[in-house]
C-alpha cells in the first residue's frame, strides 16, 4: 500500500498517558465508523499503523500494540466490505516480525476476529497457518539462538490461538485441517520452509486439536515423505558396484560390534557422496528426523499405539503401493523399534495378513512379503519367537499352496508363491542360527520348508539366485538339507526366471529395509538398525537428537542388484 | 429448543463398485461424511442417522456410470436453525462487546452488544464479567450460563449463528424457567384476567413473560424427505 504514514500519528501522542483502554477502543470504533460516512482520514491512519513491520522504534511498537488491542476490542465494528484494506493488512502481518508483546496483541486480535463472525474464520485460520513458516529473510536465522527464541515465541502463540478458537468455535479444527493440508508446501519448494511447516503439523498432531485432526495430518506427512522419496531416483543411490553380493558383509558375527569403537560420523557422512548435494535427499532427511523425534515424543506420552494405527493405515495405502519406496518405510521401522512387542508385532502381522489374503492384488501381496522378509531379517529388536511364528505362517501357506497346485515351473503364474519362498529363504539367510539351535523349530519349520523347496514348482530354480545360493550355503553348513541337484549360479545375482516372477516391478529384488551402504559404514548402519531403543547402548538409533547423523534416515536403502 | 427435527428419509445411494465388498460399511461411511455439514436436500445439518437398507440386491446403473444404486430408509436427526427460532446454548465467553455461545456442543453463536436488550448491563464482579438485568437482580448471564436466544441469521457453511437477546423471553434459561413457574402459579390463582391482556398485547415489557414462550417446547416435527 502506498500509504505514507505520518511520522507521529496524532492519536498516538497522548494516548499513551492519558487515555484508558475503553477510550482507545471507542476511538478506533469511531475511526471504523467514519469510513461509512466517507471520512477516511483516521481509518487510513489505522491501516498505516498495521503496515509498519520492520525496524520499529519503541514508540512505534507501543502504538502498534495499543492499536491491535483496541481493534480486538472493536471487532464487532469491523465490516468485511468497508474495512477490507484494514483486514488485508492484518492478515498479511507476520508474527515473526514482532516482539512478544505485539505478537500477543496480534494473536488476540486474530482470535477475536475468528470467533466474531463466521466469515472471518477461514481467513484467520489461514493467517495463523501462514505463520507456520517465517518470512524468507528469517529462514537463515532459524538456527541461531535469537531465531530459535523467536520461533518458540511465534509457534506457541499460533498454537495457543488455534486452541482458543477451537474452544469457542467447536468445528474450527475441521476447517483448519483443510487449510493446513492445502497450505502445505509442495516438494517443489526446495527450501527449509517445508521442514518447519511439518514441524508445526506434528505439533498440531500432538496438541489437543490433534484428537480431531491428528490422523489426517500424520497421513499427509507420510504422503509428503513418499513424494520426496520417489523424487530421489534409484540411480542416485546405486552408483557403486554392488556385485559384491548382498550377504557377504551381513553374515559376519555382529556380536562384537557392541564393543567396537565409536563410529566415525564424519566419515559416515562423506560416504554418502552419491547423495551429497541432493537437496531433496537433505529435505527428506530432515523430515524423517522430525518424524522420528515426534514418534519418540508419542512414545513418552504413551500414545504411540494410537499413532501407530494411523501409520499402519497410511503405510498400507501409500508406502506399500509406492514403487520401491526407499526411505519412507523407515518411519514404520522406527516406530516398531520403539515398541517391539506391540507395534513391532502388529506390523509383521499386518504384512503377513496382506500376503495370505487371496483378495489382495498380486503386487500388494508380493510387496507385503518383501517388506515382511526384510523386516524380519533386519529388525534385531524382534524376539526369536516372533520371527519363528511369522516364518511358520509363511511356510504353512507355501506348503498349502504346493499341495493345491500341481504343475511345473511357471514363474508368472505362481509369482506370489515364489515371492513367499524367496522371503522365507531370505529371512533364514539372516536368522539361520536361531533355528538350527532349537530342535523343535527345526522340525516345525525346516522340515515343511524342505518339502516346499523340493516341490515340482521348484522355487530354488526360480527365486533370486543370490538368495538361493546363500541360503543353500548356510543350510549345507548347518547340514539341514541335502539338495541333490547342484545349483551353479556362477555368482549370478538374478536370473531369467527370477526376473519373470518379479514382474515389471522387479519385486524379486526388493528388500525395503536393507541399508544400502558401503562396506565401511555397513557395520555401523547395521548396528543402528539392530539395537532396540530400550537398550541403554550408545548406539540407540536416533535416540539422541544432538546426534542427528545417527538417524537411520542416513542409511541408504536396499542394494538392489537391479541397477546392474 | 427449536431447530431440531427428525426426518424419515427415503434415499438412494450410489456406490462405486469397488465398495461392493463391504456395502453396509460404505453406506455408513457415506452417511458419516454428511455429518455436521449443512445439506441442502435435508435443509439442515445432519446430526445423527439410523439407516435401514431396503434392497437385498442393488441395481447397476446402465450407461457410463458403473455405480450401483441402493435404496435406503433412514431416520435423520437434523438441525436447521431459521431466523426467529429459539435456541439454547452455553455461554463460553463474555465481554462488553459480545456473548459467545456454543449450541449443542458444535455450533457457535455470537450475540453482539447491539443485539442485547437494554435491560442487561455489563458489569464485572470480582474480575468475573457478566451481564445482569437491571430489573431482576437474579437474572444474570455469565460464562457457563445456559441461555435461550433468538436466531438472527445462520451461516450454513461455517454453521455460525448470529443471535439476539432483544426479546423478553430470552436470557438465562434457569431464570426464565423459574420465572415462568412462578408466573404460572401466579396466573392460576388470581391473574387470569391479565392473562388475556397479555395475549392481546404482544409488546411485552420487561419482566413479563410472554405467552409465546411455550413455543420453544414444540415437539420435534416430523418431516418426510424423498430423494
Amino acid at each position: 500500500m502506498g500509504l505514507e504514514l505520518p511520522k507521529y500519528p496524532e492519536m498516538e501522542e497522548d494516548q499513551v498517558f492519558n487515555f484508558t483502554d475503553s477510550e482507545i477502543v471507542s476511538h478506533v470504533k469511531q475511526a471504523l465508523a467514519s469510513v461509512l460516512s466517507g471520512d477516511n482520514n483516521s481509518y487510513n491512519q489505522l491501516v498505516g499503523v498495521m503496515h509498519h513491520s520492520k525496524h520499529l522504534a519503541p514508540d512505534e511498537v507501543a502504538l502498534l500494540e495499543t492499536t491491535l488491542k483496541a481493534l480486538a476490542g472493536a471487532v464487532s465494528s469491523i465490516d468485511i466490505t468497508h474495512h477490507d484494506s484494514l483486514l488485508s493488512a492484518i492478515f498479511c502481518m507476520s508474527m515473526w516480525n514482532y516482539g512478544p508483546h505485539v505478537a500477543d496483541a496480534l494473536a488476540e486480535l486474530i482470535v477475536s476476529l475468528a470467533i466474531s463472525n463466521g466469515k472471518y474464520l477461514d481467513l484467520c485460520l489461514g493467517m495463523l497457518v501462514s505463520n507456520f513458516t517465517p518470512p524468507p529473510y528469517f529462514l537463515d536465522k532459524l538456527k541461531m539462538p535469537h531465531g530459535l527464541e523467536r520461533k518458540g515465541q511465534v509457534l506457541s502463540r499460533v498454537h495457543a490461538a488455534f486452541k482458543k478458537i477451537a474452544d469457542y468455535v467447536p468445528l474450527a479444527p475441521l476447517r483448519l485441517l483443510t487449510i493446513v493440508l492445502q497450505g502445505m508446501p509442495t516438494i517443489y519448494h526446495k527450501d527449509r520452509a517445508i521442514v518447519i511447516y511439518v514441524e508445526n503439523m506434528l505439533k498440531l498432531e500432538s496438541g489437543e486439536i490433534g484428537e480431531l485432526v491428528g490422523c489426517t495430518i500424520l497421513m499427509a506427512v507420510v504422503d509428503r515423505l513418499i513424494e520426496l522419496d520417489v523424487e530421489i531416483g534409484w540411480d542416485a543411490i546405486l552408483q557403486d558396484d554392488f556385485s559384491k553380493g548382498i550377504f557377504e558383509m551381513e553374515l559376519e558375527d555382529v556380536d562384537d560390534i557392541e564393543e567396537s569403537a565409536e563410529p566415525d560420523v564424519g566419515e559416515f557422512r562423506l560416504s554418502r557422496k552419491s547423495l551429497a548435494g541432493n537437496s531433496i535427499a537433505e529435505l527428506l532427511d530432515n523430515l524423517l528426523v522430525l518424524t522420528f523425534e515426534h514418534l519418540e515424543s508419542c512414545e513418552r506420552e504413551g500414545r504411540l499405539a494410537k499413532v501407530f494405527e494411523t501409520l499402519l493405515q497410511s503405510f498400507r495405502v501409500t508406502v506399500l503401493s509406492a514403487y520401491k519406496s526407499k526411505f519412507a518405510q523407515f518411519v514404520m521401522f522406527y516406530a516398531c523399534a520403539l515398541d517391539p512387542e506391540n507395534c513391532g508385532m502388529r506390523f509383521a502381522t499386518m504384512l503377513a495378513d496382506l500376503f495370505v489374503q487371496d483378495s489382495q492384488p498380486q503386487p500388494t501381496r508380493m510387496s507385503a512379503v518383501s517388506y515382511l522378509a526384510s523386516y524380519l531379517s533386519r529388525a534385531k529388536f524382534l524376539a526369536a519367537s516372533s520371527i519363528s511364528s511369522m516364518l511358520k505362517r509363511l511356510v504353512d501357506w507355501c506348503l498349502e499352496y504346493c499341495e493345491a497346485h500341481d504343475g511345473d515351473i511357471n514363474p508368472n503364474a505362481h509369482r506370489v508363491f515364489y515371492s513367499g519362498c524367496q522371503a522365507i529363504m531370505y529371512v533364514l539367510c539372516f536368522r539361520m542360527k536361531v533355528f538350527v539351535d532349537v530342535p523343535r523349530l527345526k522340525s516345525e519349520l525346516l522340515i515343511p520348508l524342505e518339502q516346499v523347496l523340493k516341490h515340482k514348482l521348484n522355487p530354488l530354480k526360480v527365486c533370486l539366485p543370490s538368495v538361493v545360493e546363500e541360503f543353500l550355503r548356510q543350510a549345507k553348513a548347518a547340514s539341514l538339507f541335502t539338495v541333490c541337484k547342484t545349483f551353479i549360479f556362477d555368482g549370478l545375482l538374478e536370473s531369467e526366471l527370477s526376473r519373470a516372477f518379479g514382474g515389471l516391478e522387479r519385486l524379486d529384488t526388493f528388500f525395503p529395509f536393507d541399508p544400502c551402504v558401503d562396506m565401511d559404514e555397513f557395520d555401523y548402519a547395521l548396528k543402528k538398525m539392530s539395537i532396540t531403543p530400550k537398550a541403554t547402548s550408545n548406539y540407540k538409533f536416533g535416540g539422541r537428537f544432538q546426534e542427528p547423523a545417527r538417524m537411520p534416515s542416513r542409511i541408504r536403502p536396499s542394494t538392489s542388484p537391479e541397477s546392474l | 429448543m427449536e431447530g431440531l427435527s427428525v426426518a424419515d428419509a427415503n434415499l438412494v445411494m450410489y456406490l462405486h463398485p469397488s465398495k461392493s465388498r463391504n456395502v453396509s460399511q460404505s453406506i455408513l461411511r457415506e452417511l458419516g461424511s454428511l455429518l455436521f455439514k449443512f445439506n441442502e436436500t435435508f435443509d439442515g445439518v445432519l446430526l445423527a442417522y439410523d439407516v435401514n437398507i431396503l434392497d437385498k440386491q442393488a441395481k447397476i446403473l446402465s450407461g457410463v456410470h458403473p455405480y450401483f444404486g441402493l435404496r435406503l430408509k433412514a431416520n435423520l436427526l437434523l438441525f436447521s436453525p431459521k431466523p426467529d427460532m429459539l435456541l439454547e446454548g452455553k455461554v463460553v465467553k463474555l465481554s462488553q462487546e459480545s456473548i459467545h455461545v456454543i449450541v449443542l456442543g458444535f455450533s457457535s453463536a455470537i450475540i453482539t452488544a447491539e443485539n442485547i436488550r437494554g435491560e442487561f448491563k455489563y458489569r464485572t464482579k470480582d474480575t468475573e464479567e457478566l451481564f445482569a438485568s437491571k430489573s431482576h437482580k437474579r437474572h444474570v448471564i455469565k460464562v457457563g450460563t445456559m441461555i435461550r436466544f433468538l436466531v438472527k441469521s445462520f451461516d450454513e457453511e461455517i454453521l455460525h449463528i448470529i443471535g439476539s437477546l432483544i426479546s423478553a423471553h430470552t436470557g438465562s434459561i434457569r431464570w426464565l424457567d423459574r420465572h415462568l413457574e412462578e408466573d404460572s402459579e401466579f396466573d392460576r390463582s388470581s391473574m387470569k384476567s391479565r392473562d388475556r391482556e397479555w395475549l392481546g398485547d404482544k409488546t411485552v415489557d420487561e419482566g413479563a413473560t410472554p405467552m409465546s414462550y411455550d413455543n420453544h417446547i414444540k415437539m420435534s416435527k416430523k418431516r418426510r424427505i424423498t430423494e
